[in-house]
C-alpha cells in the first residue's frame, strides 16, 4: 500500500480568499463533486488547492499535464522487470487507491482522448477500468477529481469537450482587486505595503493591454517574483524589468510600453 | 530723372543703378544703407551692380525690388562670395523660359539662407534649383519652343517651410521624387510642388526627422490603453503646413489630436548661477513627449469636469485653464511619480525679469510662472503672489483630488489680484510662455449662450456637409519602383467591396456538369484527408509500451536469442493539416476573350475552375477565400469580395462567384498585398496565396511595362518574408516571357484553357499535399 502521508500537505501554505471560494469548496468536497478551477495563469489556482488538501486534512496528488501524455501516464502501465512485465499505478490510480485528491494542473494541455479515461471517476459510478491490467477499481470514498484550466489562452483546438466540462462544479478565479493583490505580495515576501502597491499597478497596465498584444497579464506569480528580488536588494526598477517585463513578451512596443510604465511608476 | 528723395551721399549709386521703375525709389535709401551697414565696399559695388542687372532684364521692378531688401541680409549670413552663385543661378533662369520664378526664387532666398546658414550648403540648394530647372523645363517634340517648368514657382514658394522640416538632402530626395514622377504631367507637377498631394506629402512625412506618430502609434496606444486606461483614436496633425496657427493638441469626440512628428527636445543652454543646485535640464525623446502628452490629456479626460464659460472673463479663463491643467498634471504625477522628470524638461521656465510690465500684457508671462512654481519646488521666483498661489494650490491638493470648480475659484481670485493696468495691452509677452504638451482645453468650457466664435459657424456647416460614405474607405499601398530601388508611399488606392450577386444554381449547374470530374477528385481529396493520429510502432523511445512487440522481445530474451529486438515502444504522431488558402482572381477584361480551342471565354472557364476548386478545398476543411481585382488606373484598384475565411461554400458565396464579370486592367501587387493582409491574419501553419490570372500585370496608367511586373515580382518577396507562399497560376501561353521573374519558380502555365477545371484542382492537391 502506497504512504499516504507522502502526498499530505505539511505546512499551511498562505492563502487569500477572496469570496466565499473556501466554504463552498468544502461544500463540494463533503458530496465529493468534481471540481474545477479557471482562471488566468498565476491567479492562485494551485494555490487554493494545496490550501484547501491542507485544511481538509487530505493527501493531495499533483499531475501537471501536457501534450505528450497519454492515458497510460495517469492510469498507469506494466513496466518490464527481471521476471516479465508488472503493472505500476498512474498516479490518477494511485488516488482512487488511498482516496487522494486528485489535480490535474492545465487539464487542457493534454489531449482530448487522454483526458476521457477521467469520465467514469467523475459521475455516479466513480470507478476506474483499468483495461490493461484486467481491473475495475472502486475509488476509494475520499477521493476527488480537481481539474484546472486556464481558458485565455488555449486555442479553440484545445477547449475541453462539453462532455467533460459537464461533470464537474466549477470555480473562476482571476487577479485579486488591487488592494487585496498588494496586501498578498505584502503577505508573502514581507514587502513594504507602499512598494507592493506600486508592483500591482504595473501588473494593472499589462492587465490592461491584455488581447491587444499581450496573451496574458502580468500574474500574481510574478509580482511576488520582482518583491522577492527587491527585497534581496535589487534596485526596482531592474528587478521589475527581469521578473515582470522580459518573461511575458518579445514585442519590442510593449516591452517599451511596459518599461516606461516602470519608470513612471517607480520615479527616481 | 527726378532725385528728389535720393540723399545726396547715394546719388552716385543711384546714377550706377540707372532704374526707371518707380516704386524703386522710395525704398531705395533704406535699402542702401542697410547694404552699407552690413557689406563691405567692394560688396555694395556689387550689389549695385547686380540689382541694376536685375532691373534690366525685363521682368519688371519686381525682382529688383525684392532684391535690394533681402540681398544684404542674405549676403551677411552666407558672406558676400556667395551672392556670385546666386546671381550665376538668375542668369541661369532668366535664359531658360522660367523668368516667372525669378521673384520666387529671390524672395525665398533670405529664408533659405537662414536655414542653411553656409554658402557651401548653398551650393548644394542652388544646384539643386538648377537640376530641377533644367530637368522640367520642357520642350515638345517638333516646335522648338520650350516651355517653362510648371511646379518651379511654386517650389520656391514652398521651400523655406520644406527647409524647416527637412535636411537638404531629404529636400533633394523630396523634389528628385517630383521631377520624376510628375515630368510629364504639368498639373500634378503643381499639385505636388504646393503639397496638395498626398504623395507629396507622404514623401516629405518620409524624409523629415524626428519621431513620426504613425511609427509609433501602436506604442502610445498601448501607453493609453496600458497605463490610463483610455483607449482612444490618436489623430496625427501636421505641424508643417499651418505656421502661423500652430495647431495645439487636443481631443473630441473624434479621438485624440497630435502633432505628427515632435523632435527630441533638448534643453536650450542657459547660464546658471554657481548657486543654483537644482538638477541641470534633461533631453526628452520624441516619444517620451507624445508620452507626456497624452498623459496630460488622459488626465483631464480623467479628473477634469466641464465649467460654464459664460460666467468668466477670458483672462480668467486663460488662468483656470492653466491652474486646472496643473491640477490634473499634479493628479497624473501622484499615479505615476516618473511623469515629473519629463514634465520639468518640458515645461518652460520663464525668468522672472523677462517682462516690462510697464510695456508689455504680462499675463501670459505670470500664469506661466505660476504653473513652473506649481510644478517644480525648487522654483526661484520672489513674486509674493506666484509663492502664495503656488503654495495655496499644494495645500489644496493635500486633501484630496480637488476640482475643476475649485481651480476656477482660484483662478480668479490670482487673476483679482495680480491685475496690471498693461495687461490689456495688445503686446503680450509670448516667450517662454508656451507649454507645448498641453492641449488646448476646448474640452473644459461649456458654452450656454451661442458665441460667435469662428468655430461655432464651423460646426454649423460641417453638419450639412456630410454625407453617407459608400462602401469602405480605400487602403493605400505602396508601389516598387524598380527604376531607382524606392516604393512610392501610399500609391495605389484599393477599394474593397463585395462581389455583387447572381443565381446560386448557375454553380450548382455547372457542378453537376462536371460531376465526373468531382467524383475522381472526391477520391483524391479522401487520400489527402488528414487522420489526426498516426502511430508509430518499432520506437526504441516512445510515450508507450507497444505490449506485443515487448512480450516477443521478452521471449526473446529469455530464450537465449542474442539481440532481443528493443524497438518495444510506440508513439503516436499528428497528422494534421494547416493550410490556410487565398485564391485571387484576375478579372480584367482579357478573362472576356474566348479561349482558343474551345467556345467558352477565359472567364466561363475560370469559373467553373473555381467552383470545382472550392467544392474541393471545402470537402478538406482547409480555412479559405476567394476575392477577385482589377484596377483602373493606381487611384481605383477594385478588391471584390467573394469567400471569406469565415463563410462556408454555400448558396451566399455561390451567387457571388455566379455574378463574376470581367473589366479593366491588372494591377497585381497591390491586390497581393491586400490579399495579404487577410491571409497574414491567419493562424494556419502554412498560408498559400494562389494568383490565377490570364496575363502580365499592366494598368492604363503605367507607360513603363516593367514597372508593374518589378512591382508584382516585390509583393511576392514581402509576402514570403510575412511567410505566405504565393503561387501563380497562368493562363497566358506567352506567360513564359514574365511569369518567372515576378514568381520565380511557383508557377504553372497552363496552355490549354479547356482544361483549367481539371487542372486547378489537381494543381491545388499536389501544391498542398
Amino acid at each position: 500500500m502506497t504512504n499516504k502521508d507522502q502526498y499530505k500537505v505539511a505546512q499551511e501554505p498562505f492563502y487569500q480568499a477572496q469570496g466565499g471560494e473556501v466554504a463552498l469548496y468544502e461544500a463540494a468536497y463533503r458530496a465529493r463533486l468534481p471540481v474545477m478551477v479557471k482562471g488566468p495563469t498565476g491567479c492562485g489556482k494551485s494555490r487554493f488547492v494545496e490550501y484547501m488538501a491542507w485544511k481538509l486534512d487530505k493527501p493531495l496528488i499533483t499531475v501537471a499535464c501536457n501534450e505528450d501524455m497519454t492515458a497510460s501516464d495517469l492510469v498507469g502501465r506494466y513496466l518490464l522487470d527481471a521476471n516479465g512485465t508488472r503493472w505500476l499505478d498512474g498516479p490518477l490510480t494511485v488516488a482512487a487507491r488511498i482516496g487522494a485528491i486528485c489535480y490535474l494542473d492545465e487539464i487542457v494541455e493534454a489531449r482530448q482522448d487522454t483526458t476521457v479515461v477521467i469520465h467514469p471517476l467523475t459521475d455516479h459510478r466513480r470507478t476506474l477500468p483499468l483495461d490493461k491490467k484486467g481491473e475495475l477499481l472502486a475509488a476509494h470514498p475520499d477521493f476527488q477529481l480537481v481539474i484546472s484550466y486556464n481558458p485565455g489562452y488555449q486555442s479553440l483546438m484545445k477547449d475541453l469537450k462539453q462532455s467533460t466540462k459537464q461533470r464537474f462544479t466549477a470555480f473562476d478565479f482571476d487577479y485579486p482587486t488591487a488592494d487585496v493583490e498588494a496586501d498578498i505580495l505584502s503577505k508573502e515576501t514581507g514587502m513594504d505595503k507602499a512598494i507592493s502597491a506600486k508592483l500591482v499597478k504595473i501588473g494593472a497596465v499589462a492587465r490592461n493591454l491584455k488581447g491587444h498584444g499581450l496573451d496574458e497579464g502580468i500574474s500574481t506569480r510574478l509580482l511576488v517574483y520582482a518583491a522577492t528580488l527587491i527585497n534581496g536588494g535589487v534596485a526596482p526598477r531592474a528587478a521589475c524589468r527581469m521578473a515582470l517585463v522580459r518573461p511575458i513578451t518579445d514585442d519590442a512596443d510593449i516591452r517599451d510600453t511596459l518599461d516606461h510604465a516602470i519608470d513612471a511608476t517607480f520615479a527616481q | 530723372m527726378e532725385t528728389l528723395n535720393i540723399p545726396p551721399e547715394l546719388e552716385r549709386y543711384w546714377k550706377d543703378l540707372d532704374c526707371g521703375f518707380k516704386p524703386v525709389e522710395p525704398v531705395f535709401a533704406e535699402c542702401m544703407r542697410e547694404a552699407m551697414a552690413v557689406l563691405s565696399p567692394q560688396g555694395v559695388e556689387e550689389y549695385i551692380s547686380n540689382a541694376r542687372f536685375l532691373g534690366k532684364m525685363g521682368r519688371g521692378a519686381e525682382p529688383i525690388l525684392v532684391f535690394l531688401e533681402v540681398a544684404p541680409n542674405t549676403a551677411k549670413i552666407l558672406g558676400e562670395e556667395a551672392m556670385h552663385a546666386i546671381m550665376a543661378c538668375v542668369k541661369v533662369l532668366w535664359k531658360s523660359p522660367n523668368g516667372k520664378a525669378i521673384t520666387p526664387f529671390l524672395q525665398s532666398m533670405h529664408a533659405v539662407a537662414e536655414r542653411l546658414r553656409t554658402a557651401e550648403q548653398m551650393q548644394h540648394y542652388l544646384d539643386l534649383v538648377l537640376d530641377f530647372t533644367e530637368r522640367t523645363t520642357g520642350s515638345v517634340h517638333g516646335i522648338h519652343k520650350t516651355f517653362p517648368s510648371p511646379g518651379l514657382p511654386d517650389f520656391f514658394n514652398q521651400v523655406p517651410r520644406l527647409l524647416s522640416l527637412l535636411t537638404i538632402q531629404g529636400l533633394r530626395n523630396w523634389v528628385e521624387y517630383g521631377v520624376r514622377y510628375y515630368n510629364n504631367h504639368p498639373e500634378r507637377q503643381i499639385d505636388y510642388f504646393t503639397l496638395q498631394s498626398a504623395d507629396s506629402r507622404a514623401v516629405l512625412q518620409r524624409e523629415r526627422q524626428g519621431t513620426l506618430l504613425v511609427d509609433n502609434e501602436r506604442k502610445l496606444d498601448m501607453y493609453m490603453r496600458g497605463l490610463w486606461r483610455d483607449p482612444e483614436q490618436l489623430i496625427p496633425y501636421s505641424l508643417a503646413y499651418d505656421e502661423l496657427r500652430k495647431p495645439q493638441p487636443y481631443f473630441d469626440k473624434l479621438g485624440i489630436r497630435l502633432p505628427d512628428a515632435y523632435d527630441d527636445f533638448v534643453p536650450a543652454v542657459t547660464v546658471r548661477s554657481a548657486r543654483d543646485q537644482r538638477p541641470a535640464a534633461v533631453s526628452v525623446s520624441g516619444l517620451n513627449r507624445y508620452r507626456a502628452c497624452l498623459a496630460h490629456i488622459a488626465a483631464h479626460r480623467r479628473w477634469s469636469k466641464a465649467v460654464i464659460a459664460d460666467n468668466f472673463s477670458p483672462f480668467q479663463r486663460i488662468a483656470i485653464e492653466l491652474l486646472e491643467d496643473s491640477r490634473v498634471e499634479y493628479l497624473a504625477m501622484r499615479e505615476y511619480p516618473g511623469l515629473r522628470p519629463i514634465f520639468m524638461a518640458l515645461h518652460p521656465e520663464p525668468e522672472e525679469d523677462a517682462c516690462d510690465t510697464e510695456h508689455e500684457s504680462s499675463i501670459r508671462h505670470r500664469l506661466a510662472m505660476l504653473s513652473r512654481a506649481i510644478l517644480d519646488a525648487q522654483h526661484s521666483y520672489q513674486h509674493p503672489y506666484i509663492v502664495e498661489y503656488a503654495n495655496r494650490f499644494h495645500e489644496l491638493m493635500r486633501s484630496g483630488d480637488a476640482s475643476t470648480a475649485e481651480m476656477a475659484d482660484m483662478g480668479v481670485s490670482f487673476i483679482a489680484k495680480t491685475r496690471l493696468k498693461s495687461d490689456q495691452s495688445a503686446k503680450i509677452h509670448f516667450k517662454n510662455t508656451e507649454v507645448d504638451y498641453r492641449d488646448d482645453n476646448r474640452h473644459l468650457w461649456q458654452f450656454i449662450e451661442q458665441g460667435d466664435e469662428e468655430e461655432t459657424f464651423a460646426d454649423q456647416n460641417n453638419a450639412q456637409v456630410e454625407e453617407a460614405i459608400e462602401g469602405l474607405p480605400p487602403r493605400l499601398y505602396p508601389e516598387w519602383d524598380y527604376s531607382n530601388s524606392t516604393y512610392r508611399p501610399d500609391w495605389v488606392s484599393v477599394y474593397e467591396r463585395i462581389h455583387p450577386h447572381g443565381n446560386p444554381a448557375d454553380i450548382d449547374a455547372l457542378l453537376n456538369k462536371h460531376a465526373a470530374l468531382a467524383k475522381r477528385l472526391k477520391k483524391l481529396l479522401d487520400l489527402l484527408k488528414p487522420q489526426d493520429k498516426v502511430r508509430i510502432r518499432y520506437q526504441e523511445e516512445g510515450s508507450e509500451l507497444d505490449l506485443d512487440v515487448a512480450l516477443r522481445s521478452l521471449i526473446d530474451y529469455k530464450s537465449g536469442s542474442s539481440s532481443p529486438d528493443p524497438r518495444i515502444n510506440m508513439s503516436h504522431r499528428n497528422d494534421g493539416r494547416s493550410i490556410a488558402v487565398m485564391l485571387l482572381v484576375d478579372l480584367s477584361e482579357s478573362l472576356n476573350q474566348k479561349a482558343a480551342g474551345c467556345d467558352q471565354t477565359i472567364l466561363q472557364l475560370s469559373q467553373e475552375a473555381l467552383s470545382i476548386l472550392s467544392w474541393a478545398i471545402e470537402k478538406l476543411g482547409d480555412p479559405f477565400a476567394i476575392a477577385g481585382f482589377h484596377s483602373n488606373t493606381r487611384h481605383d484598384v477594385r478588391y471584390l469580395h467573394i469567400k471569406g475565411y469565415s463563410e462556408h461554400w454555400g448558396d451566399e458565396v455561390k451567387s457571388r462567384l455566379a455574378a463574376m464579370e470581367a473589366g479593366y486592367s491588372t494591377r497585381m501587387g497591390a491586390a497581393m498585398r491586400h490579399a495579404a493582409h487577410y491571409l497574414e491574419r491567419q493562424t494556419a501553419d502554412k498560408k498559400l496565396l494562389l494568383v490565377l490570372t490570364d496575363g502580365e500585370p499592366a494598368d492604363v496608367d503605367s507607360h513603363d511595362e516593367r514597372m508593374l511586373i518589378e512591382d508584382a515580382r516585390m509583393a511576392v518577396k514581402e509576402l514570403d518574408q510575412q511567410g505566405i507562399f504565393s503561387y501563380c497560376i497562368n493562363l497566358d501561353p506567352k506567360a513564359d516571357e514574365y511569369v518567372a521573374d515576378i514568381f520565380g519558380k511557383q508557377y504553372t502555365i497552363i496552355d490549354n484553357v479547356a482544361q483549367l477545371p481539371e487542372k486547378l484542382p489537381q494543381l491545388f492537391i499536389s501544391l498542398t499535399k
